[in-house]
């Protein structure tokens, strides 16, 4: 910690009564897999939407042993992954890393990583909005009536609503998923394409809403089934190309526009897998070694 | 065993049910039973208590005393407010409907007319999305809505097509009773007439018990079996419809009947 007259932080920036009382928050989480459990969110030296709810749970869990991972649409070189990542250097002085595989703490945006999460890894979820049927019942009092009577039903009006208008599920983000078989819960705005990687996951996953001052979680090695319908099941994203500076295929694509005459590839979403493969030996189409 | 049995057992048992707002009565001491495929009209003016009442009788609103008790469909009576919540939702969402006086309070306004009759079957555990399509378009049709909109939202339809659509969401997971408050107010006469027409035919066809409550004795006359007559929260008097309309006895009714335009 820094030295001098004016006031100092406290290690990870909250004080010890305030990570007590998230940590409480994040312990009834994992008692009750899917379900929202409110807290007194504080404020952050960031605006809400910049992921105040995950600062909160990452303060929270973050050791001075701890190595951090923080990514935004799966890049570790994006804005609010760079400042977030600098924010956990300066108040906790913890070892920062891109690498999926050496991080004990990920923080994320929008994505989970590609390569597969371990056992004692904990993946940080940034949440705009928990309540997964906010947009059908903007009650809170009856949103949270339904949860505690499992009245579901609504959310499959959703999902018919895509049928009818799009003829199939066009839910592509923040798709529903059941946790445990019994909570009804947001995955926050994480692609569908990233749903099937929560099910059974070695690792502890953690959400953190600051706006809407809920935390909820999903502990390792827990069921978490898409909704769907018999005769539309659930189905993640496909692409009909690999990335194109590391020829992955079954990875999640950004599309980039290179020009103004409709030039564009389509490259990895997640920056740590990509720069592994090609540091594997890996070549797309259009990286360095293909260009040569 | 059970359809011998229906016929000779009331579906609901109301008595001495009272609600007091404060020291102000909403309803006080109100005693009848339904029996099923019943339709009873409970009428009076403005502020007689008739609302009051279809919120107490349907779990929309805590009755002071008294108790209302219905047969769920193992035949066994259960007392409305001794269920837990979840049985009584589960209850409002499956046996039961209720037709609000107007369409937007029942119908969820920004989804399709299709997924509007739908979301009860979806609630039940429905999980097949041409199953529920097509139960779905099948309702539309006997409520007379074209096929072609059932992709439309509610809030394109007309004040008539809506209230038939509350009517389909409401019965298409075949209810035994159904409450309407005022199905047809604020519909123009031609549009009444079809409402009550469609109404009569589906609550003949399957069978339904109604509590139909209204200010418009002619709704009453067309629709109902038995008639309850309420003022300032107290019933007035009871009977069959025709020998209430025809032959009113207590003061006040024979003040309503006489006060109906003539053309």
């Amino acid at each position: 910690m820094s030295t001098g007259t004016i006031a100092r932080y406290n290690f990870a920036y909250l004080d010890e009564q305030t990570k007590r009382m998230i940590r409480r928050a994040i312990l009834k989480g994992i008692a009750i897999p899917g379900y929202q459990v409110p807290f007194a969110s504080r404020e952050m030296p960031m605006p809400y939407g910049w992921g105040t709810g995950g600062v909160q749970v990452t303060a929270s869990v973050i050791g001075p042993g701890d190595v951090l991972k923080v990514i935004d649409q799966g890049a570790d070189d994006t804005t609010n992954a760079v400042s977030i990542r600098a924010f956990f250097q300066k108040v906790a002085e913890v070892a920062v890393t891109t690498h999926t595989g050496e991080a004990t703490i990920i923080q994320t945006r929008h994505r989970i990583p590609e390569k597969p999460l371990q056992e004692g890894q904990i993946l940080v979820y940034q949440v705009p909005i928990p309540e997964p049927l906010r947009f059908l019942e903007p009650r809170e009092t009856e949103t949270r009536k339904m949860h505690a009577l499992e009245e579901y039903g609504l959310m499959h009006v959703k999902l018919y609503e895509d049928i009818a208008k799009h003829g199939h599920i066009a839910t592509t983000y923040a798709y529903p998923v059941k946790v445990e078989g019994r909570y009804v819960m947001d995955p926050s705005p994480t692609p569908k394409f990233d749903n099937p990687k929560m099910h059974m996951s070695p690792a502890l996953q953690l959400f953190g809403a600051g706006r809407e001052k809920r935390i909820y979680a999903i502990p390792p090695y827990t069921r978490v089934e898409s909704l769907d319908f018999e005769d539309h099941p659930f189905e993640i994203q496909k692409f009909d190309q690999p990335c194109a500076l590391c020829g992955g295929t079954d990875v999640y694509l950004d599309e980039v526009i290179l020009d103004d005459r409709g030039g564009r590839m389509f490259v990895c979403s997640d920056t740590d897998h990509c720069e592994e493969r090609r540091e594997a030996g890996h070549t797309g189409h259009m990286s360095e070694e293909a260009a040569q | 065993m059970t359809t011998s049995r229906s016929g000779d057992e009331p579906l609901l048992k109301v008595s001495s049910v009272s609600k007091y707002y404060g020291t102000r009565i909403g309803c006080e001491n109100v005693s009848f039973e339904l029996w099923p495929g019943e339709v009873l009209a409970v009428v009076g003016e403005s502020g007689s208590g008739k609302t009051t009442l279809l919120n107490c009788l349907s779990t929309r609103l805590m009755p002071t005393s008294g108790t209302v008790s219905y047969r769920m469909r193992d035949g066994i009576f259960r007392d409305l407010y001794r269920m837990s919540e979840a049985e009584r939702r589960f209850l409002m969402r499956t046996d039961w409907g209720f037709v609000h006086q107007n369409p937007a309070d029942g119908l969820r306004m920004t989804v399709s007319a299709g997924a509007n009759v739908g979301e009860r079957l979806m609630a039940i555990g429905d999980r097949h999305y041409g199953n529920i399509r097509a139960t779905a378009s099948d309702w539309l049709g006997r409520v007379e809505i074209p096929g072609d909109r059932i992709d439309d939202e509610p809030r394109a339809f007309s004040g008539g097509m809506r209230q038939r659509l509350q009517i389909a969401r409401n019965l298409v997971t075949g209810p035994r009773l159904v409450f309407m408050d005022e199905p047809t107010g604020g519909l123009d006469v031609s549009v009444q007439a079809r409402l009550l027409d469609l109404l009569r035919g589906l609550v003949h066809d399957m069978g339904l018990a109604a509590i139909v409550v209204t200010h418009d004795l002619a709704v009453a006359r067309l629709l109902s079996h038995r008639m309850i007559v309420m003022k300032d929260g107290h019933v007035v008097e009871t009977g069959l419809t025709d020998r209430i309309l025809d032959d009113p006895h207590a003061p006040y009714t024979q003040l309503l009947v006489s006060s109906i335009l003539q053309v």
